[in-house]
């Protein structure tokens, strides 16, 4: 049954819910691991950014427009969220962290309801990005091949970024050891917000991405932001390069375990206790892989703090 | 003394005299309807709302000459919110009737409450099997349907197609599995494979819908309400599987259609479903409520709507039928039971469990005069049709 164009699709599909995983999962592990900061309405960024890009492709009939507006607009709100929300909270424990975003995520729904309505809005694709490419007898639709190029431009820009540039020094030595770099004059808060405005915009991107592969709706960036966070902790809290790694990983398992977990339990098991047993383990397929890492290496693949 | 005895006679008389002189006439009908107002189900809610408005108006907002007064409440898709807003309604606002529950996990938590108060739940929605079987009972009546009678008329229209073989993609909780039971109970032809997604969070289909291509079928089956019908839709087209035919069940509605057309989905076009209602069903009552709601609300109202507005009218009925005396159970019951009441659609009757026999039809996708999509009646699929649960409820029809 299981043949391998079939194979080389889902791994295909794998790769870019990866890379839509990793958008996320890279601004979010530098907050969690730079800042120590404890970030739940980073779902909420990616919510606003889908929204917007898709408000604005309605208005200008321009897809490419709304994805430019939406990514300098969640930055400047990122900032300013940063500035006026955040920062009261560093000095303060996790849970008042947690409690505080959890309200923005309410807060930031409701809005969200105010303004658009329950309904959620629909973006229309410009036509040359709806068809698709077929490749080996395969149809691969362009808009999923755009969101892996981009994914994996960002990527590159991020390595770049991160290991070539005076900045990402900075971030890799707040990454490892923030008082350090206190110490040694560094002016953090500018570090925390230039961060913080990174994975503001990277979750708009993500959003203002997924929204003609999804829906634009309530709540959408909470059901994303459980799979991120699985991807953080299988990463390394803080490593770019970790979250890269497991939001491939997650991507591609996660595919895999829904296309073909059923046919194999057929091999030993009967076809209804397969057919039901199939999904249940698939949905909680990546959930089993993040306990096996945390068993294995607790820090994550990629631990980046050292002391 | 005499004083204080007279008065003590006097309260008594009142005591005796107040329930029975309440009794013969209601001052106001209070009915309570539960249904989700917020979060992005709450579009279906908004609709039911309307539609009880229309209702209303039809009605002169008057049962029996009493004024009438809908409590409306939201219980957030959560079974436990539902129960707690019935319980609410029931012991503060003592209401006379209860109505609405789209969702059959809440209306299933929210039941005992009702019946131990002794008051009517008419279901405007929710068609759980339990209700419909084991779970029925003399105070409960639905103005929908059962699950399982919709993807069913939907594999007969299969057979009849002459589809040989199809794949089936639905989400992974009990109404999901509910529809696939029911398509795979009249399907004759092979299903090829079939994939439970997680609900309600997986919106991505890319690998089920690579594995539904592998398979090729003849088409593909679906349910996926709220905004998952969208996403699959949508990438359903850019998988470039627009030349198999898609069918599907509580997926394209009036709720769905005007997004599905802002985001140029074409190939919703042309796309069947069964249901047992349509905007166009050619019914005088149907008729009346569907213009009158366009031009108020400006939009087609969907089958949850004309659900509501019959849960309204059904009530409306039985208070006429006992002059405004809402002591009188039995009456009203007796009256509820023959289905007299001007229904969106037509004459039907109740079946043993209160659950509706009636007409299923195919649905397609089409434009109307305006340009706007919405749903056209193709054929009947089926005649009288009763669920298969009713086996299982003890009542008996006397009726």
């Amino acid at each position: 049954m299981v043949d391998g164009a079939l194979v080389f699709e889902q791994f295909f599909n794998g790769i870019q819910l990866g890379l839509l995983l990793f958008l996320l999962a890279a601004g979010l592990t530098l907050v969690f691991g730079i800042m120590d900061m404890m970030n739940l309405a980073h779902g909420s960024l990616y919510m606003l950014g889908a929204y917007v890009a898709a408000q604005v492709t309605l208005w200008s009939g321009s897809f490419l427009l709304g994805v430019s507006v939406a990514l300098p607009a969640i930055l400047i709100l990122g900032i300013c969220l940063e500035a006026g929300l955040l920062r009261p909270l560093y000095a303060r424990g996790h849970l008042d962290q947690v409690l505080a975003t959890f309200g923005m995520i309410l807060f930031f729904n409701e809005f969200v309801r105010l303004v658009w309505g329950p309904e959620g809005i629909e973006v229309p694709l410009p036509s040359f990005l709806k068809g698709n490419v077929v490749l080996f007898d395969i149809p691969l639709p362009n808009y999923r091949l755009v969101v892996i190029g981009v994914g994996l431009l960002v990527a590159l820009l991020l390595y770049l970024l991160v290991t070539k540039t005076r900045t990402g020094m900075l971030i890799r030595a707040g990454a490892s050891n923030r008082e350090m770099i206190q110490v040694l004059g560094v002016d953090i808060n500018r570090v925390f917000t230039l961060v913080f405005g990174i994975g503001a915009a990277l979750a708009a991107l993500a959003g203002a991405l997924a929204g003609p592969i999804l829906a634009v709706t309530i709540g959408m960036g909470e059901n994303i932001l459980i799979q991120v966070l699985v991807v953080i902790v299988i990463g390394g809290i803080g490593s770019i390069r970790g979250a890269f790694v497991g939001a491939m990983l997650i991507g591609i398992i996660d595919i895999l375990g829904r296309s073909f977990l059923d046919t194999f339990f057929k091999i030993f098991l009967p076809v209804n206790a397969a057919e039901t047993a199939g999904p249940a383990v698939a949905s909680m397929l990546i959930y089993i892989i993040m306990a096996l890492v945390l068993f294995f290496k607790p820090q994550g693949l990629f631990p980046a703090k050292t002391g | 003394m005499k004083k204080t005895l007279m008065l003590g006679m006097g309260v008594l008389a009142l005591v005796f005299a107040g329930p029975q002189a309440m009794a013969a006439k209601a001052k106001k009908i209070k009915i309570g309807f539960v249904t989700t107002l917020s979060g992005g189900a709450g579009v279906i809610g908004k609709d039911m709302r309307q539609s009880v408005e229309i209702a209303l108006d039809h009605l002169g907002n008057k049962m029996s000459g009493i004024p009438v007064e809908v409590i409306f409440e939201d219980d957030q898709v959560k079974p436990e919110v539902g129960k707690q807003k019935t319980e609410k309604l029931l012991s503060k606002d003592k209401v006379d009737f209860v109505s609405g529950f789209i969702w059959s996990h809440v209306v299933l938590a929210s039941r005992n409450s009702v019946v131990k108060a002794g008051k009517f739940l008419i279901i405007s929605n929710a068609g759980t099997s339990k209700i419909a079987g084991r779970l029925c009972h003399k105070n409960i009546f639905s103005t929908s349907w059962q699950n399982d009678q919709v993807p069913m008329a939907l594999g007969e229209v299969l057979n009849k197609r002459g589809v040989k073989s199809i794949y089936i993609v639905a989400p992974n909780y009990a109404a999901g599995r509910d529809m696939v039971a029911g398509v795979e109970r009249t399907f004759k032809g092979k299903i090829l494979g079939k994939d439970l997604t997680k609900w309600p969070t997986q919106l991505d289909f890319s690998a089920e819908l690579a594995k539904a291509r592998a398979a090729k079928p003849d088409g593909v089956f679906i349910f996926y309400p709220g905004r998952a019908t969208n996403a699959f839709f949508r990438q359903y087209a850019q998988a470039g599987m627009t030349k198999t035919p898609l069918y599907s069940v509580f997926s394209v509605d009036s709720l769905s259609l005007p997004k599905l057309q802002q985001a140029k989905l074409q190939n919703v076009l042309g796309t069947f479903s069964t249901q047992f209602w349509s905007p166009d069903l050619n019914t005088p009552v149907n008729k009346k409520f569907v213009s009158d709601y366009r031009s108020k609300f400006n939009a087609y109202p969907s089958h949850y709507g004309a659900q509501s507005y019959d849960s309204i009218m059904m009530i409306a009925d039985a208070v006429e039928a006992v002059g405004g005396d809402l002591s009188k159970m039995d009456a009203m019951r007796a009256q509820m039971r023959k289905a007299a009441y001007p229904s969106v659609r037509g004459k039907f009757t109740y079946g043993n469990n209160h659950f509706p026999v009636q007409d299923f039809y195919l649905r397609q996708v089409v434009k109307d005069g305006s340009g706007n999509w919405t749903t056209k009646i193709v054929q009947k699929v089926y005649e009288n049709h009763q669920d298969v649960y009713a086996a299982k409820c003890k009542m008996k029809k006397s009726w």
